[in-house]
C-alpha cells in the first residue's frame, strides 16, 4: 500500500498518543505499593556478601545476571549515587535519559527498571521501600561540596573517578548517575525541591541485575540535601540471590516498553 | 538576521534534515542555531577542544542552575565543573537536557522493533565524533535545543509538540574553545520534530552574545 508522507506522520502521531496514554495512565496505575520496611527479609541461604560503606566512601560490586544488590540506609540520612557498566563490554552503561523517556517518568519506584544505552535492562527495582530517587540532578562534586560547606569534601564525582580507574576506566566512562534515597521533585516552574519527609531510617532498594554488571555505589550526601554534611551515615550493601523472574514478574510486565527492553536483554543470553 | 549581526559572521551553513555537523568554537564566539522551518529538535554535545575528556554534563548544568530546563542565561557546565558556554539569546524559550538522544536501540524499545532500522541521533553522533577521535563512550548527556519535554511535579515526562516557530533561534556563546557537535534530529516517532524532520541553520559570529 502506497502511503504518503502525511499519512505516515499521522500514523506515527496516533501510535505516539496511544503509547503516551498507556505509559502515563495504565502503567502507573499498575505499579505496586512500596515495599514495607520489614517486607522483604533476606533468608541466610540467599546472602552472598555483605558490607558496610562509610559516609563519603564508595564500593564497587560485580553482579551476575539474576543476582540482586540491596542498598540499605539504616540511619535514614544517607543518599547513594550509582553508575554501572555491562561487564563484558563497558561501553554499554547506565543511561538515565533513556530510563526517563522509555518509562514516561523521572520517578523510579518498585516495578520500574534502569536501562542501558543499548535498549536493554541494566537493573530492575524488585523491592523499594522509598520511591524517592533522583535521575536528574546527579551526585555531589568538588564544586558542589565547596559551595555547600565552604570546603571540598569527599564527593561522588571523585568516588566514581577512583572506582572507574581501578577497573581500567576513566572520566570518559562516567555517565550521569541515579541517586537512591534522594527525594527530588520539581515545582511547576521546573525548580528542584528536596522533600525531607520522604526519607526514613531503614529504607532500602533491591536492584536485580539483568546483565552481568559492574556497579559503583557512592555514599555521599546528595547536593540538594540541606542537612548535609553532618547528615550522612554508613550504608549497607547486601549482595544476594533472588528467585528467577517468572512470567508475571512485576518489572518484566510493567509496560510494553519494559517488555521489549527485557526481550532485547534476553537475546544476549539466548 | 539584522544587518549588525551579518557584519561579523565568521561562518554560516545550512544543516540538512537528519544530518550531523561539528565545528570548534573559539572562546568568545557565538553559535546561533536557527530552527529554519520550526518544530525541529537539535541534539548537541560540547567537548573542551584542548581535552575532550572534559565535556558537557547535563546533571552538573541542572544542579548548578537549580532547575530542569535550559533557557536564556543557562550556563552549560562541564563534568569538571567549569562553564563551557552560556545561552546568550533565545527566541524559543525552553530547551531540554534530560531526555538524551534518540538511538536505534531506544527507538526499538519505545516504539517497537520495526523502528530499529531508522536513522537516529546516536548514529549521527558516532559518525561525527569519529572525525575527532571520539567514540560511543564519549556520548554522554546532551542538549536538545527546541525540544519541549516537560516534567511535571509527579515526575511524569512527555515529549510534546515543539514550541519553536520558523526562524526561532538560540545563541550559545563559548567560554572556552569548544568542539560543538550537532545531530539534526531524524526522529519521526514522536512530536519533537513535528513528525517531519527539517533543515536548520548554523551561524557563527566572532562577537559574544548581545
Amino acid at each position: 500500500m502506497a502511503e504518503t508522507k502525511p499519512d505516515i506522520a499521522e500514523a506515527n502521531r496516533r501510535r505516539y498518543e496511544e503509547l503516551r496514554a498507556a505509559g502515563q495512565n495504565l502503567t502507573p496505575k499498575g505499579l505496586p505499593e512500596p515495599t514495607a520496611l520489614d517486607g522483604a527479609p533476606i533468608v541466610p541461604d540467599a546472602l552472598i556478601h555483605h558490607e558496610q560503606v562509610p559516609a563519603g566512601w564508595y564500593a564497587t560490586v560485580r553482579l551476575r545476571r539474576g543476582e540482586a544488590l540491596r542498598i540499605l540506609d539504616e540511619c535514614g540520612r544517607s543518599s547513594v549515587s550509582l553508575i554501572g557498566w555491562r561487564e563484558e563490554d563497558t561501553s554499554e552503561r547506565i543511561n538515565c535519559a533513556d530510563t526517563v523517556k522509555v518509562q514516561w517518568s523521572a520517578a523510579l519506584s518498585k516495578g520500574r527498571v534502569i536501562l542501558s544505552d543499548m535498549g536493554r535492562v541494566l537493573l530492575s527495582l524488585v523491592e523499594d521501600t522509598s520511591g524517592a530517587h533522583d535521575l536528574l540532578v546527579g551526585g555531589s562534586t568538588p564544586s558542589s561540596t565547596l559551595a555547600a560547606f565552604g570546603a571540598a569534601t569527599r564527593n561522588t564525582r571523585e568516588n566514581f573517578l577512583a572506582a572507574a580507574a581501578k577497573i581500567g576506566l576513566c572520566i570518559r566512562d562516567i555517565p550521569p548517575c541515579v541517586t537512591f534515597f534522594a527525594p527530588v521533585s520539581l515545582d511547576d516552574a521546573g525548580r528542584f525541591l528536596w522533600n525531607p519527609l520522604r526519607k526514613r531510617p531503614g529504607d532500602f532498594v533491591d536492584l536485580r541485575a539483568e546483565m552481568n554488571l559492574v556497579v559503583v555505589a557512592s555514599n555521599c550526601a546528595h547536593p540538594l540535601d540541606p542537612a548535609r554534611p553532618v547528615a550522612t551515615g554508613p550504608v549497607t550493601l547486601i549482595k544476594h540471590r533472588v528467585p528467577p523472574p517468572r512470567d508475571n514478574d512485576l518489572c518484566r510486565t510493567a509496560s510494553p516498553e519494559a517488555a521489549r527492553a527485557f526481550a532485547f536483554t534476553d537475546r544476549l543470553y539466548a | 538576521m539584522t544587518s549588525s549581526e551579518i557584519s561579523d559572521v565568521a561562518y554560516a551553513c545550512d544543516i540538512p534534515a537528519e544530518r550531523p555537523w561539528s565545528r570548534v568554537l573559539t572562546k568568545g564566539q557565538t553559535l546561533r542555531i536557527i530552527d529554519s522551518e520550526g518544530q525541529q529538535a537539535v541534539d548537541a554535545l560540547l567537548y573542551c577542544a584542548d581535552d575532550p575528556a572534559e565535556r558537557y554534563s547535563s546533571q552538573d548544568t541542572l544542579r548548578v542552575q537549580g532547575s530542569a530546563y535550559v533557557e536564556l542565561g543557562t550556563r552549560l557546565i562541564s563534568n569538571k565543573g567549569r562553564v563551557m558556554a552560556r545561552i546568550t539569546a533565545d527566541s524559543c524559550g525552553r530547551h531540554d537536557t534530560s531526555a538524551g538522544c534518540c538511538s536505534c536501540e531506544s527507538n526499538a524499545v519505545r516504539f517497537g522493533e520495526a523502528t530499529r532500522y531508522q536513522h537516529a541521533c546516536r548514529e549521527n553522533f558516532i559518525l561525527e565524533l569519529s572525525k575527532h577521535g571520539l567514540t560511543k563512550r564519549d556520548i554522554v548527556s546532551n542538549l536538545n535545543f527546541f525540544m519541549n519535554a516537560p516534567i511535571d511535579p509527579s515526575g511524569q515526562f512527555t515529549v510534546v509538540d515543539g514550541i519553536s516557530a520558523p526562524g526561532n533561534y538560540v545563541d550559545v556563546t563559548a567560554d572556552m574553545d569548544v568542539l560543538f557537535v550537532i545531530s539534526n534530529c531524524p526522529q519521526v516517532n514522536n512530536p519533537c520534530n513535528g513528525f517531519n524532520p527539517t533543515p536548520i541553520r548554523a551561524v557563527v559570529r566572532d562577537m559574544s552574545g548581545l
